[in-house]
């Protein structure tokens, strides 16, 4: 039997729960709405500013170091896999590969980029 | 086929029963019963049944039948949409991520193989790591769509910790990976049956990197910054009332199991007790037959392995209380800067020690 086909059903499985529970949240208990009560909720004020402004450019560069250093994480595990059968052959290249990602690191380190003040 | 399916949907609902039906509700007091103990209170006590008590054990059906007669609030302006999806992609992922954790070995039972696992997939732990950041996008959506100021900054929080976090966490488990050489954790544990080839004496520096980084990517004190109480209200799901609310921590306990499982899995000998292998157990047994034998085995590494299990769960909770949260500079700090380059570290270890071994 096709793994998959377990994962697909498990799948199923969790999704009919989730949206068994939206539903059933949705329609048992009360619904009594008034402007105050509707407002977001900021410790008993009105809201004084819209959450819908620019951020800080720090989340922006946290996402694009991910990508390129998830990107090594995916080339490092069918080399991991097959490590014994590469040797030391194997492990050299890894390494220089590794190396080239290192000094980038580094160079992202020096530039400031990981400092949060 | 048939008998497959059926084998399938059986191990589905026991996995799916003991990790939705047991786990998630007993850990929220589980969480409640420790942090009273380890703060000297009482703790939840109060909930009963015709006055009987058992250490506040009805709190999780009490739980269950207060947050449903609850109403389910979405502010105004929200994303009405989104703010629904949120919670979804929350708790889907956590449910269907247990499904390539073994949790017992192979049995012959009457002429059909058995083997306790879902999907036994050959990239097993790469399908872990697919659908455990999913529930990254689960809280940044929660934060953005509640139209909310500490909802959004909860989420910024979550969405750069976590992103952060995953990448070190990664390149944490190369190193059993080059070990075991492969992905499929049924390989891995079967590899265990020998005590002196489990994990946590094969990568010791890769365990406490693991366990760091689950801890923080599951979003749980010491790194608790997208939902910091004193800061943030409640961070990303503050808007979020009944259900709704319960359901992200449905899916954050049900990755608890889930990190503990790996945990269990990769570093300490998934279904195997120390020293006794599945030929041992299966020659103890012998007296009930071979199919009574293969069903108390069974039996035995199941229980060894939820046991294992639950002791994670405890040390994770035991962490929870006892540490006082980062900043966030720190957190972040400690993931790029020591956390990543000690993986890759690892890594270069391993493959040395690899290399001269043979």
């Amino acid at each position: 039997m096709n793994a998959y086909i377990a994962i697909l059903i498990m799948l199923a499985l969790a999704a009919a729960t989730s949206i068994g529970i939206l539903v059933a949240t949705t329609i048992i208990g009360p619904k009594k709405k008034f402007p105050e009560k509707m407002e977001p909720f900021e410790c008993g004020e009105s809201q004084l500013v819209s959450p819908r402004l620019r951020f800080s450019i720090k989340f922006y560069l946290v996402a694009l170091f991910f990508v390129i250093f998830d990107i090594e994480a995916v080339f490092l595990y069918p080399w991991a896999v097959l490590f014994k059968d590469l040797g030391l052959f194997g492990f050299v290249e890894m390494m220089i590969f590794i190396v080239v990602l290192a000094v980038g690191l580094i160079y992202v380190w020096k530039r400031g980029a990981l400092e949060w003040e | 086929m048939i008998a497959d399916l059926t084998e399938t949907i059986i191990k589905i609902l026991f996995i799916f029963s003991i990790n939705v039906g047991f786990y998630s509700p007993i850990l929220g007091w589980v969480e409640r019963k420790q942090s009273a103990l380890m703060q000297d209170r009482v703790g939840a006590n109060r909930a009963n049944i015709l006055n009987f008590k058992i250490i506040g054990l009805f709190h999780p059906i009490a739980d269950a039948v207060k947050v449903l007669t609850k109403e389910d609030f979405i502010p105004e302006g929200a994303d009405k949409f989104f703010h629904t999806l949120a919670p979804f992609i929350s708790l889907t992922p956590a449910i269907v991520t247990f499904a390539v954790i073994p949790f017992g070995g192979n049995y012959e039972l009457w002429g059909h193989s058995v083997k306790l696992v879902i999907a036994d997939l050959d990239v097993g732990m790469l399908f872990i790591f697919a659908f455990a950041s999913l529930s990254t996008y689960g809280v940044v959506l929660g934060g953005w769509s509640s139209n909310n100021n500490w909802s959004l900054l909860g989420g910024l929080r979550a969405s750069a910790q976590m992103l952060s976090y995953e990448v070190a966490m990664g390149l944490t488990l190369i190193g059993v990976f080059m070990v075991y050489g492969s992905l499929r954790l049924t390989d891995i544990g079967m590899i265990q049956e020998n005590f002196f080839r489990w994990g946590i004496f094969m990568q010791p520096l890769g365990f406490i990197l693991f366990l760091t980084c689950a801890i923080a990517e599951n979003k749980r004190a010491p790194f608790d910054q997208p939902e910091a109480e004193s800061e943030l209200v409640a961070g990303y799901f503050t808007e979020y009332s009944s259900m709704k609310f319960v359901m992200f921590w449905m899916g954050e306990f049900l990755e608890i199991v889930t990190i503990s499982g790996i945990v269990t899995t990769l570093f300490f000998g998934a279904w195997h007790l120390p020293f006794v292998t599945d030929q041992m157990l299966l020659s103890w047994f012998s007296p009930a037959g071979p199919n009574g034998a293969a069903i108390l085995a069974m039996i035995v590494n199941v229980l060894v392995f939820f046991l294992k299990v639950s002791f994670f769960i405890w040390l994770l909770m035991t962490i929870r209380w006892t540490l006082p949260r980062f900043r966030y500079d720190q957190v972040m700090r400690l993931g790029w800067k020591m956390m990543l380059p000690l993986a890759l570290l690892n890594i270069f270890i391993t493959g040395i020690v690899l290399l001269v071994w043979k």
